[in-house]
């Protein structure tokens, strides 16, 4: 197997912390099999890093299936690296050849400070979720199954849109650092359903006030998302958001105090 | 976390309100260079008839001046949001990428900011060369076939206007289609018409802009023989 292994130089962005400059530092990677994932091939780095009393890399990583959201590197300036629909986790050495160099670096956008490295604070998210990338339901027994009908191209759509991972990508590879695919996912995702129509106007109202206020750009429709986005979430969700968004902003009403209980 | 008020939120100074306003400017002026190249067309059929439509509209002043307003309102609205709009999306990346390797983007799409401040420069040009008459060498009131075709036998002020009209095209080329997105106004079955009938019309209006100074230089279109003779007739017999 051997034969086969990769000899790779690495140029990684390494940066201390947040407030303190950072930059691409050369690694040279020799002996990397062509059946590592991209992450096991930085392990392997690192673990040479730490025999050397060197400190390792600091890269985000979770299940390590494509599914949590977790990873993500712009790898020689594409969000996730040269394969679609694919995470970082799931890229792997074998669409490498001997001798390439391969620039990493975090995912770049003012509201997502570098904490370390490679790794970014993607807490804005959090916030434009709370904000509302929800629905409210009543506790209690759970309801009927199937009770409310749901026509099932609604349904798929939904599902579409649900399977964002919210990783990020489309912020890493706009060149605006908007963050429109991933409010786009959320507001189609719950705004399709009848579960999500109580809330919907509000909704979209206030998750892109919230993603204004983090400090995202903007879209110019572009779509530079959706070819990095490992969840293949569409434009059309955004076109979606922002017909919801016209449509709230023309039909709101002044606000008739907070519901509740009573 | 406490519910943001739905009170506090101003829709036209969010991103996508923004992004909105910029839509509807731009289907207005999109509406605009559609109908103006309509109108000079007549430039084909001779200095009567554009000479006559061009007194036309100065006929019907409430008219022109409402598009006027109008337009300019349009263009200014397009041109403060995309400012800011541009400023938004420059601060939310501090850090560029030491390489970034564009998948989709078109080169339209990112040089919007570029073919814009373009096309402005060109309009206020316009206006003063072919309106005012500030800007053109012989500038006659009321004759727009002879204003023209005297303008245009300038080839650096033809070249000037291809440039412009060029520019125009990669603007229109992404704005057209995108505008209909950010108005949310695309779904599957209607997206493929949508961008094939935008385009034809996009590439209408160039084509037909730029065969105007092309056709002027080619000697296709130029001063009625009769009438240089006439007038030079005309001064001897006094």
């Amino acid at each position: 197997m051997s034969g086969n292994d990769l000899h790779l130089t690495l140029k990684v962005w390494r940066q201390a912390g947040p407030n303190v400059p950072g930059k691409l530092v050369t690694y040279d990677a020799p002996g990397i099999s062509p059946h590592m994932s991209f992450l096991e091939m930085l392990d392997v780095v690192n673990e040479r890093l730490q025999e050397k009393g060197e400190e390792p890399i600091a890269f985000d990583h979770d299940c390590r299936e494509g599914i949590c959201g977790m990873c993500g590197l712009v790898i020689n300036g594409v969000a996730h690296g040269p394969r679609r629909a694919t995470t970082t986790c799931q890229l792997h050495m074998r669409y490498y050849k001997d001798g390439d160099t391969i620039v990493i670096e975090p995912w770049r956008a003012g509201p997502f400070p570098v904490i370390k490295d490679l790794v970014v604070d993607r807490a804005p998210f959090d916030r434009i979720i709370a904000a509302g990338g929800f629905i409210s339901v009543s506790t209690g027994n759970a309801p009927d199954g199937n009770a409310i009908p749901v026509p099932k191209s609604s349904a798929e759509l939904s599902m579409d849109a649900a399977a964002c991972i919210g990783c990020a990508a489309c912020v890493a590879a706009c060149p605006n650092a908007s963050a429109m695919l991933f409010v786009s996912a959320k507001v189609s995702h719950l705004g399709l359903l009848p579960q999500g129509q109580p809330e919907r106007k509000a909704r979209v109202l206030r998750m892109i006030a919230q993603m204004d206020a983090e400090g995202f750009g903007g879209c110019t429709n572009i779509g530079e998302c959706e070819a990095a986005c490992p969840k293949e979430i569409k434009l059309e969700n955004i076109a979606r958001l922002n017909r919801d968004y016209l449509a709230a902003a023309v039909t709101r009403r002044p606000e008739t105090g907070s519901g509740g209980a009573g | 976390m406490s519910a943001i008020p739905l009170s506090d939120i101003r829709p036209l100074g969010a991103t996508v309100g923004k992004k909105v306003l910029l839509a509807v400017t731009g289907l207005v002026m999109y509406g605009f260079v559609f109908i103006h190249m309509v109108g000079n067309l007549q430039l084909y059929a001779g200095p009567e008839k554009i000479n006559h439509y061009g007194e036309l509209l100065q006929n019907a002043k409430p008219l022109l001046w409402t598009a006027r307003i109008v337009l300019l309102a349009a263009v200014g609205i397009h041109i403060l949001l995309s400012l800011q709009l541009w400023l938004k999306n420059r601060a939310a990346r501090p850090v560029k990428y030491s390489h970034q390797d564009y998948q989709a983007a078109t080169y339209a799409s990112r040089t919007m900011i570029l073919s814009g401040p373009i096309i402005g420069f060109f309009i206020v040009y316009h206006v003063l060369h072919f309106t005012v008459g500030w800007a053109h060498p012989d500038f006659v009131k009321g004759d727009v076939f002879h204003n023209v075709v005297v303008g245009f036998q300038n080839p650096f002020v033809s070249g000037f206007y291809v440039l412009a009209m060029v520019c125009l095209g990669f603007h229109l080329y992404h704005g057209a289609y995108s505008l209909f997105q950010t108005l949310g106004l695309r779904g599957p079955t209607v997206d493929k018409r949508l961008k094939v009938v935008l385009t034809a019309i996009s590439m209408l209006i160039v084509i037909a802009n730029i065969s105007f100074p092309l056709s002027v230089l080619a000697g296709i279109v130029k001063l009625p023989a009769v009438s240089a003779p006439a007038s030079a007739s005309l001064a001897a017999g006094k």
